[in-house]
C-alpha cells in the first residue's frame, strides 16, 4: 500500500504541475507581448496595436484565473501531499515561496487596475506604465519559484544534522548552483512560447477567416519576438546543458543515453533501446554531445555506469529531451523562414502553406513545455531533494490521495473545457474587424460630445 | 524585543483576521448575488456587487495564499502535521477555490448571463468557509491520531463533536453577516438606495444568529478545551469589547446611519474576538503536537522572512493604496459613472 499512495502522490501533483505549466507559462508570457503591442499603439498612434492589447488582455486574464487557482493547489498540495518534503524543506524554501506570493500579489493588484483603467488617463503612456509591474511581477514569480526547483535538484544553503537541515543559509539555498540556468530558461521559454501562442492565434485566425491588417501586424510582432526569444531560448538551453554536465551529469547522461564515461562522446538522436540495453537506429553525431557539454569536442563526459543503479533517473527522458530540443530548433527555422518570406518580396508570407505551418507554433511550443518541465522532474528522479531525500520518503501516507487524483481529474477537466468555451464565446461572435469598427464609432461619437469624459 | 517567531505568529494572525473580513465580503457577496438573481431581485444589487469585485477577486485569493505560506515557512511542523491530516478537507477546500476563482473569471469575463456560474460562485462561497474551518477545530487538540510515522485525522471524533459542527455554523453565519453591512456601507456610497434598503434588511438579519453561534462555539470550546477556554475568559475585556462594538454596529444599523462607522465597529468587533481566540490558543499552533517556541522556523529564515515580509509591506501598501483610491473612494466609479 506505500508504494500505491507513492504513485498517486506523483500522479496528483504531475497532473496539477503539468497543467498549471500551460496558464503560468501564458501567465508569463502574454504580459510581456501586451506590454509591447500597447507601447507600439501609443507610439505609432495606431489602434491596430492598441486593440491587439485589449483583445489579449481580455482573453489573458481567463487564463490568468485558472493560473491563479492552479497555482493555489500546488501550493497547498506540497504540504497536503508531501508533508515530509514540507516538514524537512520548509526551513529553507520558505524565502522563496513567502516573495513569490508577494510578486503575485503585486502582479495582481496591478493587473486589476490595469483591466479597468483603460480611458481613465489623459496621458496613455500612464495607462502602458501599469504594465511595468505585471511584467515584473509575473517575471519575478517565475523566478522565485524556479529557485526552488533549484533547490531540490542542487541543494546548498544549510548542514545536514540529524535528519535535519541546520545552520540554514535561505539566500545561499536560493542561489544554488542550479538557479542562474534554470531561470534563464524557464524566463526565455515562456516568453517564446508566449510569442508562438499568439502568432499561431493570428495564423490560424487568418487560415480559417482571410487576411486583415489586424492580424497581419499580430502575426509580424508574434514572430519577431518568436525570433528574438527563440535566439534566447536556444542560448539558455546550452547554458542549462553545460550546467548538466558539470553539477548533475547523471540528469544529462539518462537524457543522452550516455552509458559509459568517454572522451569525444558521441550524440545520440532518438532510437531505442533493445533487450541488452544497446541503441538501435539512432543518429549519432559524433563528438557532438562532448562540444555541447563542455565546449570541446575531446572533453570527458560522465556516462551512467558512474551512477549506482538506483540513483539513475528514467531512461525514457531521452525522448522528452529530443523533443523538447527539436521543437526549440523548429520554432527557431519556422521564424526564419518566415522573415525570409517578408523580406523576399517575391514571396507571400500570408500563402496557405506558410500559415499553416505558422499556426502550429502555438500547439508545438507547449508541448516543448511539457516536454521540458517533464524531463526536469524526471531526470531528478529518484530524489526529490537530490542526494538528500527520495521521492517515496516524502509522500503522504494517506491512501485517499488516490481518491483525490480523481477529483482533481475532473476538475481540471471541467476548468479546461469551460476555459476554451469561454474564450471561444468571447473571440467567435467578436472579429477584431468588427471591434475596431465599433471602438471607432464610439470615439468619434464622444469627440462630438466634446472630451465630456476626459 | 519580542522574540522573531512571536513577531511571526502575529504578523500572520493579523493578516488571517484580514483574509477573514475580505474573504467574507466576497463569499458572501457571491452568496447574495446568486440570491438575488434567483429571486429575481438581482437588478437591484448585482451591478453593485460585480462592480466592487471585479477589480479585487484575486487579491482575496493572495491573503489566504500568503497566510498559508507564512505559517509554513515560519513554523514547517505545521506543513507535516495539518498537511497529513487534512489531505482531504484541505484538498476539498482547494477544489471548491478554484471552482470558485475560475467560474467567478468566466462569468465575469465571459459569459454574463449563466446562472449555472453564479450558482457555483454562490454555493462555494459557504461550503468554503465550511471547510476551512476544520482546521480551527482540529488545532483545538483531540482529532488527530498519531502513530509511528504517520498522522491522520479521526474523522469520527470530527464529525460527532458539536465544536465541530457549532465552528462551521458560525464561520458561515458570519460571513454573511460582514458582507451584507460592508455592502451595504458600498451601496451607501454608491447612492443606490433600492440596494442599500435590501442589504440593511440583510445584514439586520444576520446579526442575530452571528451572535448566537459565536456563543455557541465559545461553550462548546469550554466543553472540548479547558485550557484554551480559561486563557479566552482571562480576556474578557476583549471579548467585552468585541460585544460592545456589535451594539453599537447593531444601533447605528437599525438607525440607518452612518453605515461606514457600522462596518468598521463590525471589523473591530471581529478583530476583537478574533485575537481574544488567538491569544487563548497561545503557546499552541496545534494542541498538543505544536508550539510557537518548538515549531519555530531557524533563526536565519524568521529573519530572512521578516526581512522579504517589510520589504514587500513597503511595495504591496502603496499599490493596494492605489486600487482602494481608484475603485473603492473614487465615489464616481463606485457610483458607475466610469
Amino acid at each position: 500500500m506505500a508504494v500505491d499512495t507513492v504513485f498517486w502522490s506523483k500522479m496528483v501533483t504531475g497532473m496539477t504541475l503539468g497543467f498549471h505549466a500551460i496558464f503560468a507559462t501564458i501567465g508569463v508570457g502574454i504580459p510581456l507581448m501586451i506590454a509591447i503591442a500597447e507601447f507600439i499603439g501609443i507610439r505609432k498612434k495606431d489602434p491596430h496595436y492598441i486593440l491587439m492589447a485589449k483583445r489579449w488582455s481580455r482573453g489573458f486574464i481567463i487564463s490568468v484565473a485558472v493560473g491563479v487557482v492552479t497555482g493555489t493547489a500546488i501550493s497547498l498540495q506540497l504540504a497536503l501531499v508531501w508533508p515530509h518534503f514540507m516538514k524537512l524543506a520548509g526551513n529553507v524554501i520558505a524565502l522563496p515561496l513567502f516573495m513569490e506570493v508577494f510578486a503575485f500579489f503585486f502582479e495582481a493588484i496591478f493587473l486589476g487596475i490595469y483591466l479597468y483603467t483603460w480611458d481613465r488617463f489623459k496621458n496613455p503612456y500612464i495607462h502602458w506604465l501599469l504594465t511595468i509591474p505585471i511584467v515584473a511581477g509575473a517575471g519575478m514569480s517565475a523566478v522565485f519559484i524556479t529557485t526552488v526547483n533549484g533547490f531540490m535538484n542542487q541543494p546548498g544553503g544549510f548542514v545536514m544534522e540529524a535528519g535535519h537541515f541546520t545552520a540554514v543559509d535561505p539566500v545561499q539555498a536560493m542561489l544554488n548552483t542550479a538557479t542562474f540556468s534554470k531561470v534563464f530558461h524557464v524566463l526565455s521559454s515562456a516568453y517564446l512560447t508566449g510569442a508562438a501562442l499568439l502568432a499561431g492565434i493570428a495564423a490560424f485566425t487568418m487560415l480559417r477567416k482571410g487576411r486583415s491588417a489586424y492580424h497581419k501586424k499580430a502575426l509580424n510582432l508574434s514572430m519577431a519576438a518568436v525570433l528574438l526569444f527563440g535566439l534566447l531560448n536556444t542560448l539558455a538551453g546550452d547554458v542549462s546543458a553545460k550546467f548538466l554536465a558539470e553539477h548533475q551529469p547523471e540528469k544529462l547522461a539518462a537524457a543522452e543515453w550516455h552509458f559509459e564515461t568517454e572522451k569525444g562522446a558521441d550524440l545520440i538522436l532518438m532510437g531505442w533501446l533493445n533487450a541488452e540495453h544497446e541503441i538501435i537506429g539512432a543518429i549519432h553525431l559524433p563528438k557532438l554531445l562532448s562540444f555541447l557539454a563542455f565546449g570541446d569536442f575531446n572533453a570527458e563526459v560522465k556516462g551512467l555506469e558512474e551512477f549506482p543503479l538506483d540513483e539513475r533517473p528514467p531512461l525514457l527522458v531521452h525522448y522528452l529531451f529530443d523533443f523538447m530540443a527539436g521543437i526549440g530548433f523548429a520554432l527557431l527555422a519556422i521564424a526564419c523562414l518566415y522573415f525570409l518570406f517578408v523580406f523576399w518580396k517575391k514571396r507571400n508570407e500570408l500563402n496557405k502553406w506558410l500559415l499553416r505551418i505558422l499556426a502550429l507554433t502555438a500547439p508545438l511550443s507547449f508541448l516543448a513545455v511539457e516536454f521540458g518541465w517533464l524531463y526536469a522532474e524526471l531526470g531528478r528522479q529518484p530524489w526529490i531533494i537530490r542526494g538528500y531525500m527520495r521521492v517515496e520518503e516524502a509522500a503522504t501516507t494517506s491512501p485517499s490521495v488516490r481518491l483525490l487524483f480523481f477529483l482533481f481529474l475532473l476538475l481540471y477537466i471541467a476548468l479546461a473545457v469551460v476555459c476554451v468555451l469561454v474564450l471561444r464565446r468571447l473571440f467567435h461572435h467578436k472579429p477584431a474587424e468588427a471591434e475596431m469598427e465599433t471602438w471607432m464609432k464610439e470615439k468619434r461619437d464622444s469627440s462630438k460630445e466634446g472630451g465630456e469624459r476626459a | 524585543m519580542i522574540s522573531y517567531e512571536l513577531m511571526g505568529i502575529s504578523v500572520l494572525w493579523l493578516f488571517l483576521y484580514g483574509y477573514l473580513i475580505v474573504a467574507s465580503i466576497d463569499f458572501g457577496a457571491g452568496f447574495f448575488a446568486f440570491y438575488a438573481r434567483s429571486t429575481k431581485q438581482d437588478h437591484v444589487m448585482n451591478r453593485l456587487i460585480s462592480r466592487y469585485l471585479s477589480p479585487v477577486w484575486e487579491i482575496t485569493n493572495v491573503f489566504f495564499v500568503f497566510f498559508y505560506i507564512g505559517i509554513v515557512g515560519f513554523f514547517p511542523d505545521t506543513a507535516y502535521y495539518y498537511g497529513s491530516a487534512l489531505l482531504v478537507p484541505g484538498s476539498i477546500a482547494v477544489i471548491l477555490l478554484a471552482i470558485r476563482g475560475s467560474f467567478y473569471a468566466f462569468e465575469n469575463y465571459g459569459s454574463k448571463t449563466n446562472i449555472i456560474y453564479l450558482f457555483l460562485y454562490g454555493a462555494t462561497g459557504l461550503l468554503i468557509p465550511a471547510s476551512l474551518s476544520v482546521a480551527l477545530t482540529v488545532s483545538e487538540g483531540g482529532f488527530i491520531l498519531k502513530e509511528a510515522d504517520a498522522v491522520s485525522l479521526d474523522y469520527w471524533a470530527l464529525f460527532t463533536n458539536p465544536l465541530s459542527w457549532s465552528i462551521v455554523g458560525l464561520a458561515i453565519v458570519s460571513v454573511l453577516f460582514i458582507s451584507s453591512s460592508f455592502l451595504a456601507f458600498y451601496a451607501s456610497r454608491a447612492e443606490d438606495h433600492s440596494a442599500l434598503k435590501l442589504l440593511r434588511t440583510y445584514a439586520l438579519f444576520w446579526s442575530t444568529p452571528t451572535i448566537i453561534t459565536a456563543l455557541t462555539a465559545f461553550i462548546f470550546l469550554g466543553q472540548h478545551n479547558e485550557r484554551h477556554f480559561q486563557n479566552m475568559m482571562d480576556l474578557w475585556w476583549l471579548l467585552g469589547l468585541s460585544v460592545a462594538f456589535f451594539m453599537v454596529a447593531m444601533w447605528l444599523l437599525y438607525q440607518g446611519r452612518r453605515y461606514g462607522l457600522a462596518f468598521i465597529c463590525i471589523m473591530l468587533q471581529f478583530f476583537s474576538a478574533f485575537f481574544a481566540y488567538g491569544i487563548g490558543h497561545y503557546p499552541y499552533i496545534l494542541d498538543p503536537y505544536i508550539t510557537i517556541q518548538g515549531g519555530a522556523t531557524s533563526p536565519s529564515m524568521g529573519f530572512a522572512l521578516v526581512v522579504a515580509f517589510i520589504g514587500g509591506l513597503c511595495l504591496l501598501i502603496p499599490s493596494l493604496a492605489l486600487v482602494f483610491k481608484l475603485f473603492l473612494f473614487d465615489a464616481d466609479y463606485v457610483k458607475g459613472k466610469k
